[in-house]
């Protein structure tokens, strides 16, 4: 099990911010919960969104979009991701 | 026999509230902003949060509209827009310059398509039927009207169609207008936006919504009677292209009650309408409206909310009067628009 | 009974040549025009896309513009491919004569190219602030060939010259217009290009429409435009085709992608197929849409498996051939419709190998001879925008 980590807090700001969810604030995203879908309810476009987030702020390259599937599941599963192939 | 075209629901947002009549909204800036209602209201967050303001009043205009009409579905949606979606252009653009083509956001690039209006008006209602965007500077609302048209005499059974024109103001792109003389160089009060002889004029944002049918119903405010769209003319051409305008709708000028012109104060450009003041409409009801919402491109919008006003109420607002003819019962109006000298329109609008 | 609108003229210009003649050349040499950007300035030299060898100096000069002229590319491009048009039809230009053209970006080039100027408070390039919003660039289209009367734009992304060809066969149907110019025009920008590459949905390779391994679209740029008369001004005249019936429905999914079922293309050829009153089989090929994305051709395949239960014509892209000139496809491949009738061939779906396990269709890979009598083509743009035509052959 993941602890919350600077990471965890980080990566809702910036979700929170690059993502306009203007009615929320980064404590309301829980660690587990679907970012997409039934979750925080997010789509296609801020799946793209989050790739751009990946490359600018940790130095991660998606090549395939669809990559972004595994991954951008929940702030648990993206901040393990990051952990593991972050380059800056 | 054609279908009878019917305006019968309208949302409108501009620069002025309802009451415009007694408490104008007054502006002391060459560039501003539309008095919006809380879009909240009307959509939902999730969709809300990439809206720029062009989507957030095209949408929430659209279903002011419907509802007027008691509406759910229309038949067709046609927008027009002049300048489409602005901020998220300037916002894309300024990213794809000072970042170099690099980790550019998606968001404002598919937020930038000119027919992002109409099409997030669809995805709201659920819309699947015909959706077109006009994009011709300032005859892009005539031209959706056109084809609303178009639309309801093919047809004997359609009726429901939802027109509209947005523009929207942006901090960059909008700004530009101060370069090339679009805008006065002087600030100066909305209001007195006819008492400046000087060149350019002032500039706003808005949304108006139609629902068109083809019978009429409780709401019905007027009826829709032509539309003609003119690129260019000269100002003496202008006069005969009025009249036969007219004669193709069997009428004279003199059976026009009011005539409802886009004066925007632009000493250059202001003469085309001055010459229809001073000629074959000297004798009848002048109305301008541009001193109290501004000019941008589907500012007609406006215009035909204003007939179908007048038409419904009988009752003319005198802050719009360019000239005192003693009141007659208001049973035809013309609307006549142009913009720097192009994209002349003519519509006509008759009591119901 | 509906004999469609008269067409009389068509003219194009595409990364595969500057006119009707070289276009077909490269059609039925299977010449490709992807190749990588040298005109354009952008970093992405390595993204493949569809450009016209002619620098906007080069049109100018053919044109005879002066030069200080404010045509931005879109525009050149425009006059260029109306000019064809108009020379075969021996178009008469008066007050009845009409332009309804299609742009996504117009003059956006220009835009791009002042816009740090313009924000610095430079005005010495005033005249093309304007240049950003489509109606400049069809104005200048207007001024030279002397159109002043109805001249509109239709921007629905990259079904805006298929809406164009739609809405003046019913301003002719409709008797409001006696003859009428329509199509598309829209030039590479880094606007489009660096867009559609943010949502990653560029090729790196030549596009693959269709093929189970296509990894994404290239674009491209160009122009086309068919000239429509009302019957009684046709006289002696010859007609190339007719627009026979026409359809737009939107697929309200979602602000650019296309639903899984294809629904928005599935209603557009419906309604197209409902208005030509013909049935299925009358339909003897069609000119996809076919972007070579994931997306659209696993929707189109499924809308096409769908509207013709499982019979699916013959049908191919032509997308490897030009790139996707957004605003401009549909009416590039309207004219690359009215050639599959007139020499009765058709053109080949390029760099196909696999076909999609999802729908197992395969498109037309080599070129056919074949009568083509009646052909629909497919345009979808984002905002849900589907547009489908139908072409006839022309029944003396």
């Amino acid at each position: 099990m993941l602890k919350m980590t600077d990471l965890h807090t980080e990566l809702k700001e910036s979700i929170v911010e690059q993502l306009n969810l203007e009615e929320m604030e980064p404590a309301d995203i829980s660690d587990e919960e679907p970012l997409f879908g039934d979750g925080l309810g997010l789509d296609s476009i801020d799946a793209l969104e989050l790739i751009v987030l990946l490359e600018k702020d940790y130095g991660i390259k998606l090549t395939e979009p669809e990559q972004g599937r595994e991954i951008f599941v929940s702030i648990n599963k993206m901040a393990q991701f990051i952990e593991e192939n972050r380059t800056k | 026999m054609k279908n009878k075209i019917y305006i019968t629901g309208i949302g409108g947002i501009s620069a002025q509230k309802n009451d415009f009549a007694e408490n104008p909204l007054v502006y002391e800036q060459l560039i501003f902003k539309a008095h919006t209602p809380n879009f909240k209201e009307f959509i939902k967050p999730m969709a809300l949060r990439r809206m720029s303001q062009a989507v957030k009043m095209g949408v929430t205009t659209a279903l002011l509209a419907l509802k007027d009409a008691k509406v759910e579905l229309p038949e067709a949606i046609i927008t027009g827009t002049g300048e489409g979606c602005k901020k998220d252009t300037e916002r894309f653009l300024e990213k794809l310059l000072d970042q170099r083509e690099d980790l550019l956001n998606p968001t404002p690039f598919i937020q930038s398509t000119h027919n992002t209006i109409g099409g997030q008006i669809a995805l709201h209602l659920g819309c699947k039927n015909y959706n077109v965007t006009y994009s011709q500077n300032s005859a892009s609302l005539e031209s959706a009207f056109i084809d609303a048209q178009l639309l309801l005499s093919e047809n004997p059974k359609s009726n429901n169609i939802l027109v509209g024109g947005v523009d929207e103001v942006s901090e960059v792109i909008s700004g530009f207008r101060n370069l090339d003389q679009q805008l006065k160089t002087k600030k100066i009060k909305n209001l007195d936006l006819f008492k400046d002889d000087s060149p350019g004029t002032i500039a706003s944002e808005g949304s108006h919504f139609f629902l068109l049918t083809s019978e009429i119903k409780e709401s019905t405010y007027a009826e829709l009677i032509d539309l003609g769209i003119i690129n260019s003319v000269s100002t003496q051409g202008l006069t005969s292209e009025v009249e036969s305008f007219l004669t193709n709708n069997q009428l004279k000028p003199e059976d026009i009650d009011v005539v409802i012109l886009g004066n925007n104060g632009d000493n250059r450009f202001d003469h085309f309408y001055e010459n229809l003041q001073q000629g074959i409409f000297k004798n009848t009801q002048q109305l301008v409206y541009k001193h109290l919402i501004g000019e941008y491109e589907t500012a007609t919008g406006f215009a035909f909310l204003l007939a179908a006003n007048i038409l419904k109420s009988g009752e003319i607002p005198g802050i719009l009067k360019a000239n005192n003819i003693p009141e007659v019962k208001t049973k035809n109006i013309l609307i006549y628009n142009q913009y720097l000298a192009r994209d002349h329109s003519l519509s006509l609008l008759r009591a119901v | 009974m509906n004999k469609g609108v008269a067409i009389t003229g068509m003219g194009i210009v595409s990364a595969i040549g500057s006119n009707t003649a070289m276009n077909y050349e490269a059609l039925v040499s299977g010449k490709s025009g992807i190749d990588y950007p040298k005109n354009l300035l952008t970093k992405h030299k390595d993204l493949p896309v569809g450009e016209i060898a002619l620098t906007n100096k080069d049109m100018a000069e053919k044109l005879r513009l002066p030069k200080d002229h404010l045509y931005t590319r879109a525009a050149l491009l425009g006059v260029t491919a109306i000019k064809e048009a108009v020379e075969q039809s021996r178009l008469k230009i008066d007050s009845h004569t009409g332009l309804v053209s299609g742009t996504s970006v117009g003059g956006i080039d220009a835009t791009e190219k002042f816009f740090t100027e313009f924000a610095a408070g430079n005005s010495e390039n005033k005249e093309f602030i304007r240049a950003q919003h489509p109606g400049f660039t069809t104005q200048k289209i207007a001024d030279y060939f002397g159109i002043t009367g109805f001249v509109s734009t239709i921007s629905t992304a990259c079904s805006s010259s298929a809406n164009a060809i739609m809405l003046g066969a019913r301003l002719i149907k409709a008797g409001k217009l006696k003859r009428v110019i329509v199509g598309g025009t829209d030039c590479l920008t880094r606007f489009t290009l660096n867009g559609f590459n943010s949502l990653k949905i560029l090729s790196k390779e030549p596009c693959q429409a269709f093929d189970e391994n296509r990894y994404g679209l290239n674009l491209g740029e160009g122009a086309a435009y068919l000239i429509l008369e009302a019957e009684d001004e046709i006289k002696d005249r010859e007609v190339l085709g007719r627009l026979k019936a026409y359809g737009n429905s939107n697929d309200a999914f979602h602000q650019t992608a296309s639903s899984a079922d294809g629904e928005g293309a599935y209603l557009a050829m419906q309604k197209a197929l409902i208005t030509a009153n013909i049935p299925l089989n009358a339909i003897d090929y069609i000119n996809a849409h076919g972007t070579g994305t994931k997306n659209n051709d696993a929707a189109e395949s499924v809308a096409l498996q769908r509207i013709f239960n499982n019979e699916v014509p013959k049908f191919s892209s032509t997308k490897a051939f030009t790139g996707h000139a957004l605003a401009a496809a549909g009416a590039l491949e309207a004219v690359y419709s009215l050639l599959n009738i007139k020499k009765s061939q058709i053109f080949p779906n390029l760099n196909f190998s696999h076909p999609m396990q999802s729908s197992d269709l395969i498109p037309v890979t080599k070129l056919e001879q074949q009568k083509v009598n009646t052909v629909l083509s497919n345009s979808f743009g984002f905002g849900g925008n589907c547009t489908s035509l139908i072409f006839a052959r022309d029944e003396k």
